[in-house]
Protein backbone atom coordinates (compact mmCIF):
# COMPACT_ATOMS: atom_id res chain seq x y z
CA UNK A 1 0.00 0.00 0.00
CA UNK A 2 1.28 3.30 -1.22
CA UNK A 3 1.40 5.51 2.06
CA UNK A 4 -0.59 9.01 2.30
CA UNK A 5 0.83 10.74 5.18
CA UNK A 6 4.84 10.12 6.36
CA UNK A 7 6.02 11.85 9.33
CA UNK A 8 9.57 11.16 10.04
CA UNK A 9 11.45 12.56 13.23
CA UNK A 10 9.45 15.64 13.97
CA UNK A 11 10.54 17.84 16.80
CA UNK A 12 8.29 20.42 17.82
CA UNK A 13 8.59 23.41 20.28
CA UNK A 14 6.59 25.73 21.91
CA UNK A 15 9.33 28.20 23.36
CA UNK A 16 11.35 25.96 25.25
CA UNK A 17 8.47 23.10 25.85
CA UNK A 18 8.95 20.61 23.99
CA UNK A 19 5.50 19.61 22.14
CA UNK A 20 5.95 16.73 20.41
CA UNK A 21 9.49 14.24 20.33
CA UNK A 22 11.04 12.28 17.84
CA UNK A 23 7.57 11.75 16.45
CA UNK A 24 7.38 8.90 13.49
CA UNK A 25 4.32 7.90 12.20
CA UNK A 26 3.44 6.39 8.45
CA UNK A 27 -0.28 6.68 7.59
CA UNK A 28 -1.21 4.21 3.92
CA UNK A 29 -4.01 5.33 1.52
CA UNK A 30 -7.20 4.49 3.21
CA UNK A 31 -5.84 3.88 6.62
CA UNK A 32 -8.07 4.87 9.58
CA UNK A 33 -5.77 5.91 12.46
CA UNK A 34 -7.46 7.20 16.23
CA UNK A 35 -4.87 9.45 18.13
CA UNK A 36 -5.24 9.35 21.90
CA UNK A 37 -3.66 10.35 24.98
CA UNK A 38 -4.35 13.14 27.82
CA UNK A 39 -4.60 16.78 27.17
CA UNK A 40 -1.17 18.64 26.28
CA UNK A 41 -0.03 15.36 25.07
CA UNK A 42 0.79 16.59 21.67
CA UNK A 43 -1.93 14.82 19.76
CA UNK A 44 -3.72 18.07 18.61
CA UNK A 45 -0.48 19.53 17.90
CA UNK A 46 0.36 16.27 15.66
CA UNK A 47 -2.34 16.64 13.32
CA UNK A 48 -2.30 20.38 12.95
CA UNK A 49 1.95 19.57 11.97
CA UNK A 50 0.27 17.75 9.07
CA UNK A 51 -1.19 20.96 7.08
CA UNK A 52 0.88 23.44 8.62
CA UNK A 53 -1.17 25.23 11.02
CA UNK A 54 1.93 24.53 13.34
CA UNK A 55 5.17 24.68 12.08
CA UNK A 56 7.96 22.32 12.79
CA UNK A 57 11.38 22.68 14.38
CA UNK A 58 12.74 19.28 11.96
CA UNK A 59 11.82 16.36 10.80
CA UNK A 60 10.61 15.63 7.17
CA UNK A 61 6.49 15.59 6.14
CA UNK A 62 5.39 13.84 3.05
CA UNK A 63 1.64 13.94 2.18
CA UNK A 64 0.13 12.58 -0.86
CA UNK A 65 3.86 13.13 -2.18
CA UNK A 66 4.35 16.11 -1.72
CA UNK A 67 6.92 17.43 0.93
CA UNK A 68 6.32 19.71 3.35
CA UNK A 69 8.36 22.77 4.09
CA UNK A 70 7.72 26.55 4.73
CA UNK A 71 7.48 27.60 0.93
CA UNK A 72 3.78 28.74 0.28
CA UNK A 73 3.76 26.76 -3.14
CA UNK A 74 4.61 23.33 -0.61
CA UNK A 75 2.13 24.41 2.06
CA UNK A 76 -0.60 25.12 -0.70
CA UNK A 77 0.22 21.48 -2.25
CA UNK A 78 -0.42 19.71 0.71
CA UNK A 79 -3.50 21.44 1.78
CA UNK A 80 -5.26 21.19 -1.06
CA UNK A 81 -4.91 17.31 -0.59
CA UNK A 82 -5.57 17.47 3.38
CA UNK A 83 -9.39 18.22 4.62
CA UNK A 84 -9.50 19.50 7.90
CA UNK A 85 -12.39 19.35 11.06
CA UNK A 86 -12.14 20.88 14.44
CA UNK A 87 -13.38 21.05 17.42
CA UNK A 88 -15.18 24.47 17.53
CA UNK A 89 -17.05 23.63 13.54
CA UNK A 90 -14.92 26.95 12.79
CA UNK A 91 -17.76 27.71 10.18
CA UNK A 92 -17.92 30.90 8.77
CA UNK A 93 -20.60 33.30 10.77
CA UNK A 94 -21.57 35.54 8.02
CA UNK A 95 -21.96 33.13 5.59
CA UNK A 96 -24.77 30.47 4.57
CA UNK A 97 -23.59 27.11 4.94
CA UNK A 98 -23.96 26.70 0.87
CA UNK A 99 -21.27 29.83 0.96
CA UNK A 100 -19.27 27.96 3.25
CA UNK A 101 -18.97 24.86 1.11
CA UNK A 102 -18.70 26.72 -2.15
CA UNK A 103 -16.08 29.52 -0.88
CA UNK A 104 -12.81 27.89 -0.94
CA UNK A 105 -13.71 25.07 -4.36
CA UNK A 106 -14.34 28.64 -6.17
CA UNK A 107 -11.42 30.44 -4.58
CA UNK A 108 -8.73 27.78 -4.29
CA UNK A 109 -9.88 25.22 -7.12
CA UNK A 110 -10.70 28.09 -9.23
CA UNK A 111 -14.26 25.98 -9.87
CA UNK A 112 -17.45 28.31 -11.02
CA UNK A 113 -20.36 29.37 -9.05
CA UNK A 114 -22.56 26.71 -10.79
CA UNK A 115 -19.83 23.82 -10.13
CA UNK A 116 -18.94 24.91 -6.84
CA UNK A 117 -22.34 24.52 -6.19
CA UNK A 118 -23.40 21.07 -7.47
CA UNK A 119 -20.47 19.94 -5.61
CA UNK A 120 -21.55 21.33 -2.09
CA UNK A 121 -25.24 20.16 -2.53
CA UNK A 122 -23.88 16.53 -3.29
CA UNK A 123 -21.70 16.41 0.03
CA UNK A 124 -24.36 18.30 2.15
CA UNK A 125 -26.60 15.54 0.99
CA UNK A 126 -23.80 13.26 1.91
CA UNK A 127 -23.73 14.81 5.28
CA UNK A 128 -27.41 14.19 5.50
CA UNK A 129 -28.14 17.96 5.95
CA UNK A 130 -29.07 19.39 2.24
CA UNK A 131 -32.34 21.15 3.62
CA UNK A 132 -30.29 23.18 5.73
CA UNK A 133 -28.48 24.80 2.52
CA UNK A 134 -29.44 28.57 2.60
CA UNK A 135 -29.31 28.79 6.64
CA UNK A 136 -26.61 30.43 8.68
CA UNK A 137 -24.56 28.09 11.04
CA UNK A 138 -26.01 29.77 14.04
CA UNK A 139 -29.40 28.68 12.97
CA UNK A 140 -28.05 25.13 13.08
CA UNK A 141 -27.30 22.82 16.06
CA UNK A 142 -24.10 21.89 17.02
CA UNK A 143 -24.24 18.00 15.43
CA UNK A 144 -25.55 19.84 12.53
CA UNK A 145 -22.98 22.58 12.20
CA UNK A 146 -20.05 19.98 12.49
CA UNK A 147 -21.61 17.69 10.01
CA UNK A 148 -21.79 21.40 7.62
CA UNK A 149 -17.87 21.66 8.30
CA UNK A 150 -17.21 18.50 7.25
CA UNK A 151 -18.86 18.72 4.12
CA UNK A 152 -17.35 22.19 3.73
CA UNK A 153 -14.07 20.11 4.25
CA UNK A 154 -15.10 17.67 1.25
CA UNK A 155 -15.72 20.06 -0.89
CA UNK A 156 -12.20 20.40 -1.59
CA UNK A 157 -12.45 16.80 -2.48
CA UNK A 158 -9.16 16.01 -0.39
CA UNK A 159 -7.08 12.51 -0.25
CA UNK A 160 -7.38 12.31 3.70
CA UNK A 161 -9.49 13.94 6.63
CA UNK A 162 -7.54 15.53 9.57
CA UNK A 163 -10.37 15.38 12.82
CA UNK A 164 -9.06 17.54 15.52
CA UNK A 165 -11.98 16.37 18.82
CA UNK A 166 -14.84 16.58 16.32
CA UNK A 167 -17.21 15.46 18.78
CA UNK A 168 -15.76 17.18 22.14
CA UNK A 169 -17.72 20.16 21.80
CA UNK A 170 -20.94 18.50 21.36
CA UNK A 171 -24.17 18.05 23.37
CA UNK A 172 -23.99 14.50 23.74
CA UNK A 173 -26.92 13.57 21.93
CA UNK A 174 -25.44 15.49 19.23
CA UNK A 175 -22.18 13.05 19.21
CA UNK A 176 -23.61 10.24 17.27
CA UNK A 177 -24.71 11.87 14.41
CA UNK A 178 -21.47 13.35 13.70
CA UNK A 179 -19.82 9.79 14.28
CA UNK A 180 -22.13 8.13 12.08
CA UNK A 181 -21.02 10.82 9.17
CA UNK A 182 -17.19 9.94 10.01
CA UNK A 183 -17.75 6.43 9.92
CA UNK A 184 -19.63 6.57 6.36
CA UNK A 185 -16.80 8.86 5.14
CA UNK A 186 -14.58 5.79 6.69
CA UNK A 187 -16.31 2.73 4.87
CA UNK A 188 -16.02 5.33 2.05
CA UNK A 189 -12.48 4.10 1.81
CA UNK A 190 -10.89 8.02 3.50
CA UNK A 191 -8.06 8.16 4.92
CA UNK A 192 -8.28 9.41 8.02
CA UNK A 193 -6.64 10.65 11.24
CA UNK A 194 -8.87 11.14 14.08
CA UNK A 195 -7.80 12.80 17.42
CA UNK A 196 -10.61 11.87 19.64
CA UNK A 197 -12.06 9.73 22.83
CA UNK A 198 -14.86 8.04 21.40
CA UNK A 199 -13.64 4.63 21.99
CA UNK A 200 -16.58 3.12 20.61
CA UNK A 201 -15.81 5.04 17.36
CA UNK A 202 -11.82 3.39 17.46
CA UNK A 203 -13.10 0.13 17.73
CA UNK A 204 -15.64 0.43 14.91
CA UNK A 205 -13.25 2.22 12.32
CA UNK A 206 -9.63 2.30 13.57
CA UNK A 207 -6.94 0.32 11.85
CA UNK A 208 -4.67 1.67 14.47
CA UNK A 209 -5.37 3.42 17.56
CA UNK A 210 -1.91 5.65 18.67
CA UNK A 211 -1.89 6.37 22.51
CA UNK A 212 0.47 9.81 22.49
CA UNK A 213 1.40 11.11 26.27
CA UNK A 214 4.15 13.84 26.83
CA UNK A 215 4.78 14.53 22.85
CA UNK A 216 5.64 10.64 22.40
CA UNK A 217 4.02 8.04 20.90
CA UNK A 218 3.78 5.97 23.30
CA UNK A 219 1.87 2.85 21.87
CA UNK A 220 0.15 1.51 18.83
CA UNK A 221 -1.79 -1.73 17.74
CA UNK A 222 -5.06 -2.25 15.73
CA UNK A 223 -8.02 -1.43 18.46
CA UNK A 224 -8.74 -5.22 19.84
CA UNK A 225 -5.46 -5.56 20.84
CA UNK A 226 -5.20 -1.94 22.34
CA UNK A 227 -8.30 -2.06 24.27
CA UNK A 228 -8.09 -5.25 25.41
CA UNK A 229 -4.19 -6.01 26.12
CA UNK A 230 -2.48 -2.68 26.52
CA UNK A 231 1.09 -2.53 27.12
CA UNK A 232 1.92 0.53 28.55
CA UNK A 233 1.38 1.50 31.99
CA UNK A 234 0.36 5.07 31.05
CA UNK A 235 -2.13 4.05 28.12
CA UNK A 236 -3.41 1.29 30.61
CA UNK A 237 -4.14 4.15 33.23
CA UNK A 238 -5.91 6.36 30.52
CA UNK A 239 -8.08 3.72 29.38
CA UNK A 240 -8.71 3.39 32.79
CA UNK A 241 -9.80 6.71 32.93
CA UNK A 242 -12.09 7.45 30.00
CA UNK A 243 -13.47 4.20 30.47
CA UNK A 244 -15.22 4.45 33.73
CA UNK A 245 -17.15 6.86 32.61
CA UNK A 246 -18.63 4.60 29.47
CA UNK B 1 -32.97 85.93 13.66
CA UNK B 2 -35.30 86.09 10.29
CA UNK B 3 -34.80 83.97 7.65
CA UNK B 4 -31.32 84.97 6.08
CA UNK B 5 -29.70 84.50 9.25
CA UNK B 6 -31.01 80.86 9.54
CA UNK B 7 -30.27 80.26 5.81
CA UNK B 8 -26.66 80.64 6.36
CA UNK B 9 -27.10 78.58 9.33
CA UNK B 10 -27.90 75.88 6.62
CA UNK B 11 -25.20 76.48 4.50
CA UNK B 12 -22.64 76.24 7.53
CA UNK B 13 -24.86 73.39 8.16
CA UNK B 14 -24.20 71.47 4.60
CA UNK B 15 -20.13 72.25 4.81
CA UNK B 16 -20.01 70.54 8.09
CA UNK B 17 -21.97 67.35 6.31
CA UNK B 18 -20.04 67.68 3.52
CA UNK B 19 -16.37 67.69 5.83
CA UNK B 20 -17.75 64.74 7.92
CA UNK B 21 -18.95 62.82 4.76
CA UNK B 22 -15.37 63.71 3.30
CA UNK B 23 -13.14 63.22 6.63
CA UNK B 24 -15.57 59.76 6.71
CA UNK B 25 -14.93 58.66 3.49
CA UNK B 26 -11.16 59.14 3.27
CA UNK B 27 -10.81 57.72 6.65
CA UNK B 28 -12.62 54.49 5.50
CA UNK B 29 -10.65 53.89 2.93
CA UNK B 30 -7.08 54.81 4.36
CA UNK B 31 -7.91 53.49 7.37
CA UNK B 32 -8.50 50.19 6.09
CA UNK B 33 -5.16 50.57 4.75
CA UNK B 34 -3.73 51.78 8.19
CA UNK B 35 -5.25 48.29 9.57
CA UNK B 36 -4.42 45.88 7.24
CA UNK B 37 -1.13 47.28 7.80
CA UNK B 38 -1.12 47.40 11.42
CA UNK B 39 -2.11 43.70 11.28
CA UNK B 40 0.81 42.45 8.62
CA UNK B 41 3.30 40.05 10.33
CA UNK B 42 5.89 42.54 8.25
CA UNK B 43 7.31 44.78 10.44
CA UNK B 44 8.14 46.64 7.28
CA UNK B 45 4.14 47.86 7.21
CA UNK B 46 3.86 47.28 10.70
CA UNK B 47 5.64 49.62 12.50
CA UNK B 48 4.74 52.91 9.76
CA UNK B 49 1.42 51.80 10.90
CA UNK B 50 1.84 52.28 14.65
CA UNK B 51 3.80 55.32 14.28
CA UNK B 52 1.05 56.93 12.05
CA UNK B 53 -1.37 56.10 14.24
CA UNK B 54 0.52 56.75 17.40
CA UNK B 55 0.90 60.57 15.85
CA UNK B 56 -2.39 61.40 14.75
CA UNK B 57 -4.28 60.12 18.61
CA UNK B 58 -1.41 61.85 20.18
CA UNK B 59 -1.66 65.53 18.90
CA UNK B 60 -4.62 67.55 19.00
CA UNK B 61 -7.21 67.51 16.12
CA UNK B 62 -6.51 71.54 15.90
CA UNK B 63 -3.34 70.99 15.33
CA UNK B 64 -3.42 68.59 12.48
CA UNK B 65 -5.83 71.24 10.59
CA UNK B 66 -2.92 73.86 11.63
CA UNK B 67 -0.16 71.49 10.20
CA UNK B 68 -2.65 70.60 7.19
CA UNK B 69 -3.93 74.35 6.47
CA UNK B 70 -0.59 76.50 6.99
CA UNK B 71 2.24 73.51 6.67
CA UNK B 72 0.74 71.99 3.32
CA UNK B 73 1.04 75.42 1.31
CA UNK B 74 4.86 75.50 3.07
CA UNK B 75 5.86 72.36 1.28
CA UNK B 76 4.17 73.27 -2.42
CA UNK B 77 0.50 71.61 -1.91
CA UNK B 78 -1.17 74.85 -2.57
CA UNK B 79 -4.63 74.00 -1.15
CA UNK B 80 -8.24 75.65 -0.50
CA UNK B 81 -9.30 75.91 3.06
CA UNK B 82 -11.77 73.01 2.56
CA UNK B 83 -8.59 70.65 0.84
CA UNK B 84 -6.56 71.87 3.70
CA UNK B 85 -8.87 70.61 5.91
CA UNK B 86 -10.06 67.79 4.12
CA UNK B 87 -6.80 66.44 4.23
CA UNK B 88 -6.01 67.14 8.02
CA UNK B 89 -9.46 65.34 8.63
CA UNK B 90 -9.24 62.14 6.37
CA UNK B 91 -5.32 61.47 7.95
CA UNK B 92 -7.20 61.87 11.59
CA UNK B 93 -10.09 59.58 10.82
CA UNK B 94 -7.60 56.81 8.91
CA UNK B 95 -5.50 56.57 12.53
CA UNK B 96 -8.55 56.34 14.72
CA UNK B 97 -10.66 53.88 11.98
CA UNK B 98 -7.40 52.33 11.48
CA UNK B 99 -6.80 51.19 15.37
CA UNK B 100 -10.48 50.50 15.81
CA UNK B 101 -10.15 48.37 13.09
CA UNK B 102 -6.85 46.58 14.12
CA UNK B 103 -8.61 45.71 17.10
CA UNK B 104 -11.93 44.08 15.34
CA UNK B 105 -9.85 42.44 13.38
CA UNK B 106 -7.99 41.22 16.10
CA UNK B 107 -11.07 40.05 17.76
CA UNK B 108 -12.17 37.95 14.94
CA UNK B 109 -11.48 34.10 16.93
CA UNK B 110 -7.91 32.96 15.65
CA UNK B 111 -10.19 29.56 14.52
CA UNK B 112 -11.64 31.45 11.47
CA UNK B 113 -8.14 32.28 10.27
CA UNK B 114 -7.49 28.82 10.92
CA UNK B 115 -10.38 27.12 8.80
CA UNK B 116 -9.86 29.34 6.23
CA UNK B 117 -5.83 28.17 6.17
CA UNK B 118 -7.25 24.61 6.51
CA UNK B 119 -8.84 25.22 3.57
CA UNK B 120 -6.25 26.50 1.35
CA UNK B 121 -7.84 29.75 1.24
CA UNK B 122 -4.22 32.67 0.83
CA UNK B 123 -3.92 35.89 2.63
CA UNK B 124 -6.04 38.13 0.44
CA UNK B 125 -9.05 35.86 0.78
CA UNK B 126 -8.57 34.41 4.42
CA UNK B 127 -8.95 38.53 5.02
CA UNK B 128 -11.43 39.87 2.47
CA UNK B 129 -13.97 36.62 2.58
CA UNK B 130 -13.39 35.79 6.51
CA UNK B 131 -12.15 38.07 8.56
CA UNK B 132 -12.91 41.46 7.63
CA UNK B 133 -16.74 41.04 6.82
CA UNK B 134 -16.46 39.77 10.77
CA UNK B 135 -14.51 42.48 12.09
CA UNK B 136 -16.26 44.73 9.86
CA UNK B 137 -19.50 44.04 11.99
CA UNK B 138 -17.83 43.53 15.01
CA UNK B 139 -16.18 47.68 14.61
CA UNK B 140 -19.56 49.27 13.83
CA UNK B 141 -20.47 50.69 17.18
CA UNK B 142 -17.06 52.00 17.77
CA UNK B 143 -17.49 53.08 14.03
CA UNK B 144 -20.31 54.55 14.54
CA UNK B 145 -19.36 56.80 17.90
CA UNK B 146 -16.10 57.85 16.03
CA UNK B 147 -18.05 59.29 13.20
CA UNK B 148 -19.98 61.13 16.07
CA UNK B 149 -16.66 62.56 16.91
CA UNK B 150 -15.35 63.23 13.78
CA UNK B 151 -18.86 65.54 13.18
CA UNK B 152 -18.20 67.42 15.79
CA UNK B 153 -14.67 67.48 15.46
CA UNK B 154 -15.22 69.43 11.49
CA UNK B 155 -16.30 72.79 14.26
CA UNK B 156 -12.34 73.18 14.86
CA UNK B 157 -12.02 73.70 11.11
CA UNK B 158 -13.28 77.26 12.52
CA UNK B 159 -10.25 78.19 13.82
CA UNK B 160 -8.63 78.25 10.35
CA UNK B 161 -11.20 80.94 9.20
CA UNK B 162 -13.35 77.93 7.44
CA UNK B 163 -17.15 78.74 7.54
CA UNK B 164 -18.72 75.82 8.95
CA UNK B 165 -21.88 75.51 11.63
CA UNK B 166 -19.93 76.82 14.13
CA UNK B 167 -18.17 78.92 12.91
CA UNK B 168 -21.80 80.46 10.65
CA UNK B 169 -23.00 80.22 14.29
CA UNK B 170 -20.25 82.77 15.92
CA UNK B 171 -20.61 85.10 12.67
CA UNK B 172 -25.03 85.15 13.15
CA UNK B 173 -23.93 85.47 16.22
CA UNK B 174 -22.44 88.87 15.67
CA UNK B 175 -24.68 90.40 13.53
CA UNK B 176 -27.53 90.08 15.85
CA UNK B 177 -26.51 90.16 19.04
CA UNK B 178 -28.54 87.34 20.16
CA UNK B 179 -25.75 84.68 21.23
CA UNK B 180 -28.46 82.54 23.07
CA UNK B 181 -30.53 82.27 20.37
CA UNK B 182 -27.92 81.38 17.61
CA UNK B 183 -25.83 78.96 19.59
CA UNK B 184 -29.06 77.34 20.93
CA UNK B 185 -30.22 76.83 17.44
CA UNK B 186 -26.50 75.60 16.45
CA UNK B 187 -25.96 72.94 19.43
CA UNK B 188 -30.05 71.91 17.97
CA UNK B 189 -28.60 71.42 15.10
CA UNK B 190 -25.36 69.33 15.63
CA UNK B 191 -27.75 67.28 18.53
CA UNK B 192 -30.08 66.59 15.57
CA UNK B 193 -27.03 64.92 13.50
CA UNK B 194 -25.59 63.76 16.47
CA UNK B 195 -28.21 61.93 18.61
CA UNK B 196 -29.46 59.54 16.26
CA UNK B 197 -25.94 58.40 15.08
CA UNK B 198 -25.36 57.87 18.98
CA UNK B 199 -28.93 56.01 19.08
CA UNK B 200 -28.02 54.07 16.19
CA UNK B 201 -24.75 52.84 17.58
CA UNK B 202 -26.17 51.72 21.01
CA UNK B 203 -29.07 49.76 19.12
CA UNK B 204 -25.84 47.84 17.23
CA UNK B 205 -24.25 47.30 20.43
CA UNK B 206 -27.19 45.93 22.33
CA UNK B 207 -28.24 43.96 19.51
CA UNK B 208 -24.69 42.43 19.08
CA UNK B 209 -24.31 41.92 23.21
CA UNK B 210 -27.73 39.83 22.28
CA UNK B 211 -25.42 37.64 19.90
CA UNK B 212 -27.65 37.99 17.29
CA UNK B 213 -25.98 36.23 14.04
CA UNK B 214 -26.76 37.49 10.49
Amino acid sequence: MASMIEMQHIEKYYGAFHALKNINLTVAKGEKIVLCGPSGSGKSTLIRCINHLETIKSGEIVVAGHRLNDSQKAVDAVRREVGMVFQQFNLFPHKTVLENCILAPMRVRKLSRSEAEATARKYLERVRIGDQAEKYPAQLSGGQQQRVAIARALCMEPKAMLFDEPTSALDPEMVKEVLDTMVSLARDGMTMICVTHEMGFARQVADRVIFMADGQIVEENDPESFFSAPKHERTRAFLGEILAHH
Amino acid sequence: MGIQEFTYLLQGLAWTLFLTAIGFAGGIFFGLVVALMRVSPSAWLRVPAICWIGLFQGTPLLMQLFVAYFGLPLIGFDLPAWGAVSVALTAHASAFLGEIWRGAIQAVPKGQSEAAQALGLHGVSRMFDVVLPQAFKLSLPATVGFLVQLLKGTSLAAIVGFIELARAGTIVSNQIYRPLLVFGVVGAMYFAMCWPLSLWGRTLERRMAAGQAK
